[in-house]
């Protein structure tokens, strides 16, 4: 790559992006190949070594020391940072080095108190004090809202308009249009292309990445009969105290799915914990197959064939630290299946989730490892699949493809479909509008815990929609 | 006449809590070394007790005649259990609880065992009070509050000073604290994690040691087994109760110290406690120091639960947590 360039490293979970990113921060060693920087081969054999040949890396789960300030985490094992220091000193030397950079963040606060987006400014920043030349961001945008995305773009633009050399690594085609000059796909560690991005189509590239051309066609159904959920004047608190839902109903029939379309934190947490009975009531009746959701237990629901793919997978739909065979069970490892009385039938989880392993295709060592070992992608493919087996009746599924690559996502998707197929109700609940109306047979779009209108897929119109995300009222909308 | 006695109990106490804290505020620090680091080591009781007995060794059997040079045996021994404990905890990944519990029964054993043949012998190499002049006597007021030996100014203020200096106006500094808070976050920018949790860990178990060799040198001034009767246990407690900070583990220090010098106090003029019918107070006060642990663990706690946040009191993210590069 050359100077003054935005370069998108492109791939699928699992391609090789990071793991070539790594070799290049120092943090791995290549078994073969060289690296070349400026004409001169180099050998990184630690983090330093990268950057005194002028290359940083912005990791996906940022390192910084959440209870320092701003300042004090520039200036961390910073070679250049004076031997004895005062916050003051150090704060001006930050300020003014943010002021050649021109990216700014408030050199007194300290982590805890910024945004997600003002964190990877800060990272940004501390691989640039070190003098980087060649700045790596891994998946920068995994956790940003779309306007941090949009400034981030911004700042990158910036950057290498300055002289500096960008990599980018995304598995978002729509951002490797937006940002990059050139970009290199990989697949399987083995490069298939590096061309300019202007002309390149994300349908290309796409191929590229998956090898195959995978567009998933859903054939969209209007289903009467008996509703399997039944959301009447339902009310509930989020977790600070405020009214979250609003007098809500929603229904959602046998081998439906219906969409529920929003921008994130309008309820749609709260709707799903509720209906899973995570979360109490403040008023209004929930109903699974007649059967009153609020007055059960959990786990008499998942009995009622309700499953749920949470939105949060490592905090709630795995225990990380404990091996796959036991996170395949995690939601049926009391039925006779799996245990006797008070015993669990060993071999019988190891066979299920060894076969829950080899049917969504999670790629791990074994099934002993821990859950924490895989990558996001193949967590979430575990946790769909197992919540697909134990939904019979409703199956909710928040954010069921987030940070997926396309691969990965189109089979949870698929996963979705056959159950839907198979007669089972489904809540997909999604912040990302094309997989709603993709998927969804009906789509209701909520706003601040108030469902804003229904639509049938055939008559959903992008921009009424969007409208009624934004909380605009129109008339017309099928209530 | 009532005045004259309370002031003489007043007197008696705290002629001996601040030499009885000394010891406290020693192995307060050691701790606080490694846990700023990441290190939590629960052997201070056993690492107070090697101190102790190898600087007894060092003046009864090789003949040291000075106490800084018996001081400095006492703080290599106990440093070098340290490193055993270093190596199992930071290069071996073992759990600290369970190697330091190890190490705090293991080293009382073991201090207790070489000091058999000790017991009770008077050690004539000892710490002098600074008394410039000579012109006050021992009863006085004043000299009760400032006239000690040199290492209680060096632990009081010395190493607090150079602590907190270290800490928070330093590069040095700033790393350590960057590896106890996140190590992943250190590692990142170069700085060696396992070197730097190692060594601080040895250098926490020194301290500690210096601890154990100025009860024998100054203040016990013998041996006798299980000698620090506890004080490791009250040093991690000070740790906590000042916030992983330097100069308020002096003010910890004082007051643990103070608990313990009015225990031994209450032990000797045998008061008795007004209610519960106890003809001795001692349990109830060998009971206090951990009581104030409780509620000064319990403070910053309730302050979360009501919303604020007190960080600053905190204690290092990654204290007690083993850390590896290849963890996601």
């Amino acid at each position: 790559m050359s100077w003054s360039e935005v370069h998108a490293l492109v791939g699928e979970n699992g391609a090789g992006k990071t793991t070539l990113c790594n070799i290049l921060a120092g943090i791995y060693r290549a078994d073969a190949g060289r690296v070349i920087v400026d004409g001169a081969e180099r050998d990184f054999r630690s983090p330093a070594h990268a950057i005194d040949a002028g290359i940083g890396m912005v990791h996906q789960h940022f390192r910084l020391v959440e209870p320092m300030t701003v300042a004090e985490n520039i200036h961390l094992g910073w070679p250049e940072t004076p031997g004895v220091v005062s916050q003051r000193a150090l704060n001006e030397r930050a300020e003014r080095f943010m002021g050649e950079m021109g990216l700014h963040v408030d050199p007194t606060a300290r982590i805890w108190q910024l945004s997600v987006g003002e964190q990877q400014r800060v990272e940004i920043l501390r691989v640039l004090a070190r003098g980087a030349r060649v700045l790596i961001l891994d998946e920068p945008t995994a956790v940003l809202t779309a306007q941090e995305a949009e400034e981030l773009f911004a700042v990158v633009r910036e950057l290498a308009a300055g002289g500096l050399s960008v990599i980018f690594i995304t598995h978002k085609l729509r951002e490797v249009l937006a940002v990059s000059d050139r970009l290199t796909v990989l697949r399987h560690g083995v490069r298939e292309i590096t061309r300019p991005t202007e002309g390149a189509t994300a349908g290309e590239i796409a191929r590229l990445m998956t090898g195959e051309e995978r567009v998933l066609h859903v054939e969209h159904r209007t289903v009467t009969g008996d509703p399997a959920l039944e959301v009447r004047g339902v009310s509930a608190l989020n977790d600070r105290g405020i009214t979250a839902l609003h007098d809500l109903d929603l229904t959602v029939r046998s081998g439906e799915i219906v969409g529920i379309a929003g921008v994130s934190g309008n309820g749609q947490t709260e709707l799903a914990e509720v209906i899973s009975a995570l979360r109490g009531l403040e008023s209004g009746s929930i109903t699974v197959d007649g059967a009153e959701v609020a007055s059960l237990s959990v786990r008499a629901v998942t009995d009622l064939g309700v499953g749920h793919i949470p939105e949060d997978r490592i905090g709630m739909g795995m225990v990380a630290s404990a091996p796959v065979k036991d996170n395949a069970v995690l939601h049926s490892y009391w039925t006779p299946q799996f245990s006797r009385g008070l015993a669990l039938n060993r071999q019988s989880v190891i066979d299920f989730a060894k076969r829950l392993v080899a049917e969504a295709r999670v790629q791990t060592r074994s099934v002993f490892a821990t859950a924490g070992q895989l990558s996001g992608g193949n967590q979430q493919r575990l946790v769909a699949r197992r919540e697909a087996l134990v939904a019979d009746r409703l199956l909710v599924a928040a954010h069921p493809t987030r940070g997926l690559d396309v691969n990965a996502a189109q089979e949870v998707r698929s996963t979705i479909l056959d159950k839907r197929d198979s007669g089972c109700a489904v809540l997909l609940i999604s912040d990302d509008l094309d997989e709603v109306l993709l998927m969804s047979d009906r789509i209701a779009v909520i706003y601040e815990g108030r469902i804003m209108g229904v639509f049938d897929a055939a008559d959903a119109d992008r921009e009424r929609i969007g409208l009624l995300m934004g909380g605009h009222s129109i008339t017309g909308a099928v209530a | 006449m009532i005045l004259a006695i309370i002031e003489n109990a007043f007197l008696s106490l705290i002629g001996s809590a601040i030499p009885a804290s000394a010891v406290v505020m020693l192995a307060a620090t050691g701790a606080m070394l490694g846990e700023r680091v990441g290190v939590l080591n629960l052997g201070q009781e056993g690492l107070i007790g090697i101190g102790a007995v190898y600087s007894v060794i060092a003046v009864l059997s090789w003949g040291v005649e000075s106490p800084w040079l018996a001081m400095l045996i006492g703080m290599i021994a106990a440093a070098a259990a340290g490193l055993i404990f270093a190596v199992c905890v930071v290069a071996f990944r073992a759990s600290q609880v369970l190697v330091g519990l190890a190490l705090a029964l293991g080293g009382i054993g073991l201090s207790n065992q070489l000091g058999t043949n000790r017991n009770g012998t008077p050690i004539q190499t000892l710490f002098r009070e600074v008394n410039p002049g000579g012109v006050l006597d021992d009863n006085d007021l004043v000299s009760a509050f400032l006239f000690h030996d040199p290492v209680v100014y060096l632990a009081y203020i010395g190493l607090p000073v150079v602590l907190w200096f270290v800490l928070f106006r330093t590069r040095h500094g700033m790393n350590m604290r960057a590896v106890g808070e996140n190590p992943a976050a250190a590692d990142a920018v170069g700085v060696s994690v396992t070197g730097w949790r190692i060594f601080y860990s040895v250098l926490g178990a020194a301290l500690t040691g210096a601890g154990g060799a100025y009860m024998v040198l100054s203040f016990t001034p013998t041996w006798s087994p299980d000698i620090a009767r506890g004080r490791g246990w009250v040093a991690l407690a000070v740790v906590i109760f000042a916030g992983w900070r330097p100069g308020w583990a002096v003010a910890g220090a004082l007051l643990y110290g103070s608990m313990i010098s009015l225990d031994t106090t209450a032990q000797a003029r045998g008061w008795g406690l007004p209610f519960m019918g106890a003809s001795d107070l001692s349990f109830f006060l060998s009971m206090l120091p951990y009581v104030v642990t409780l509620v000064a663990i319990l403070i910053p706690a309730g302050a979360v639960k009501l919303g604020r946040r007190v960080r600053s009191t905190a204690a290092p993210a990654a204290l007690a947590i083993p850390y590896s590069r290849e963890e996601r």
